[in-house]
């Protein structure tokens, strides 16, 4: 580690800036979700209580202390919508992880193996989708997957079905919708690590007589672990928080946590169960979301 | 001797034709004529002329582009700190506590970050609209600006700085003509990824919003739960090609500035 030069004013401003900005804006507002998911529901505005009022002091503070609850947690726990839509979460990004590792794990793996000169266009290639809205890349499937959309079309000619399928308003098009919107956060992290591998490994291996599918086995997938790593964690954890994708593409009866939250919130109108709902699902992801931090920091901080 | 086989060729090529099929249909279809969407009546620009006419989705795609270029200046600024902070000061107290903080919103559910600002929004009884969509996708989108710069402080050569500042030069000035001119091809990306994030977000906005300020991925949302039409395959491809000439403008931008300044560093050397 270099000394670390002299700091000024300037110097402390750089930090304090956007460190003031995070208080306010990201750890604030989580103890507010806190306090809200331990209140009631109310028809008052804002439709909760206690309101904290500091006007009355320190009576005012033990009595908003006495008046929290954790009823919105024991709906949770009673009302089985809760917990089916969480395990259904957790079920649909399990499944779709594990798709986009298998297509994306071959993706990267062909871009690190083309033609050195060819490589920049094809990482260009992945990720200009993802510069693409997330709305409109959901919304194009809606064209192709309805009832008289272009796949039943395509499915009717080849005479590979009959009858029109319905693809729309299912789990399989929320997976399609999924592995769609992903694919690039699947093949960028894959391709970093399999692109810096060296290939003089490969060529050891080969020499000794070791066929390529152990080669595969033993020497490139245990090296791109990292890569694996980053790239499963960064679809798992928001694909179990999605909205959009389940929202336009799957069917009503079942629904995925992030869907939940947003019917409690914006249709019933009940905040102490929406803010109970989001306190328990970053419950649920707070240990892939530690593990991908140390990841990131490791990773940007070990190239020096 | 590096060969490439067919599976790597064939994967690579179906990956790219699944990324690319659905957009390229949906920018065919919005030159169809026929009202409906899945019956082909020839070539037609109707849908784009009515586009001009539709008042809200107009009002919309102006509030998103004012709020997208707020929040992403106000995101470079704080990113670009944050970045800098990360990298240049070595190890300070909390500094684990800060960078958690600063990774978190990139993985954070959208769900979770919408509700936790809006409901700190009620609580200040700040006014929701505008302004409030603007603070949240500005903390949305300041982490991403920080990965993007703090991986470039880290890749570049840190004698310039130390040159500068043994001799003389005052920490300010030497950030500003010499790390500020080095990092600025990371700092105009991560502006660039800052502006299309926050024109692209819903989840947040509508979380966030009040009325009135209905943002373009408010109301194409709204629009596209009611079914596909033509003119929002219109709206999209318009969107599309905006964000395919921006890419393209900056990818050539950087490549510009990377050969020159590789050019430089070889005149250096000489």
């Amino acid at each position: 580690m270099t000394a670390t030069p002299h700091r000024g004013w300037g110097a402390c401003a750089v930090l304090l800036v956007p460190v003031l900005w995070l208080v306010a804006f990201f750890l604030a507002p989580f103890i507010i979700v806190l306090k809200i998911s331990l209140s009631r529901t109310a028809v008052a505005q804002p439709p909760y209580l206690p309101v904290f009022d500091l006007a009355a002091g320190w009576s005012g503070l033990t009595s908003f202390f006495a008046q929290l609850t954790l009823d919105g947690y024991q709906l949770l726990i009673s009302d089985q919508i809760y917990l089916f839509s969480y395990l259904k979460s957790l079920q649909v990004a399990a499944v779709s992880t594990a798709i986009l590792l298998l297509i994306g794990y071959s993706i990267a793996y062909g871009i690190a193996r083309a033609p050195r000169r060819l490589q920049p266009l094809l990482v260009m290639l992945v990720v200009l989708p993802f510069w693409t809205s997330f709305l409109i890349r959901v919304y194009a499937w809606i064209n192709i997957l309805q009832r008289d959309g272009l796949l039943n079309d395509v499915l009717m000619t080849l005479h590979i079905v009959d009858t029109p399928q319905v693809w729309l308003s299912s789990d399989t098009a929320i997976y399609i919708g999924v592995v769609y919107s992903y694919l690039p956060f699947m093949v960028l992290p894959l391709y970093a690590t399999l692109e810096k591998m060296d290939e003089v490994l490969l060529e050891a291996a080969a020499d000794l007589g070791c066929p390529r599918w152990k080669t595969f086995w033993l020497v490139t997938l245990p090296l791109s672990m990292p890569g694996v790593m980053a790239g499963v964690l960064l679809c798992f954890i928001p694909i179990v928080g999605e909205f959009v994708i389940p929202d336009l593409l799957g069917g009503s009866d079942t629904l995925m946590i992030g869907q939940t939250l947003w019917t409690e919130f914006f249709s019933n109108r009940d905040w102490p169960v929406a803010s109970a709902i989001a306190v328990a699902l970053l419950a649920l992801l707070l240990v892939p979301i530690v593990i991908y931090q140390r990841l990131q920091t490791r990773q940007l901080e070990g190239l020096r | 001797m590096r060969k490439t086989s067919l599976f790597n060729v064939i994967s690579v090529a179906l990956g790219l034709a699944f990324l690319y099929l659905p957009i390229v249909i949906l920018v065919i279809y919005s030159f169809n004529a026929s009202r409906l969407v899945t019956v082909w009546g020839g070539w037609s620009l109707a849908w784009y002329r009515e586009l001009l006419h539709d008042e809200a989705m107009l009002s919309a795609a102006s509030i998103s582009l004012r709020v997208a270029a707020l929040s992403a200046t106000a995101a470079t600024v704080l990113g670009t700190c944050a970045a800098v902070a990360l990298t240049r000061f070595g190890r300070f107290r909390g500094r684990l506590a800060f960078s958690s903080m600063v990774y978190a919103p990139l993985v954070m559910p959208e769900v979770i970050t919408g509700l936790s600002l809006l409901l700190l929004f009620v609580a200040v009884n700040a006014g929701r609209g505008f302004w409030t969509i603007v603070f949240a996708h500005t903390t949305l989108t300041m982490c991403f600006v920080t990965v993007i710069v703090q991986a470039r402080l880290i890749g570049f050569d840190r004698s310039l700085e130390e040159a500068a500042m043994d001799l003389g030069c005052p920490p300010l000035r030497t950030f500003l003509t010499i790390t500020l001119p080095l990092i600025f091809p990371a700092i105009a990306a991560g502006w660039m990824l800052a502006f299309l994030l926050s024109l692209d977000d819903l989840v947040i906005a509508s979380f966030t919003t009040g009325p009135g300020a209905s943002t373009l991925p408010i109301r194409i949302y709204s629009e596209v739960r009611l079914g596909v039409k033509p003119e929002i395959n219109a709206i999209c491809t318009i969107i599309v090609a905006v964000v395919a000439l921006v890419t393209a403008a900056a990818s050539l931008m950087t490549k510009r500035g990377a050969v020159k300044r590789e050019r430089a560093a070889y005149a250096a050397q000489v």
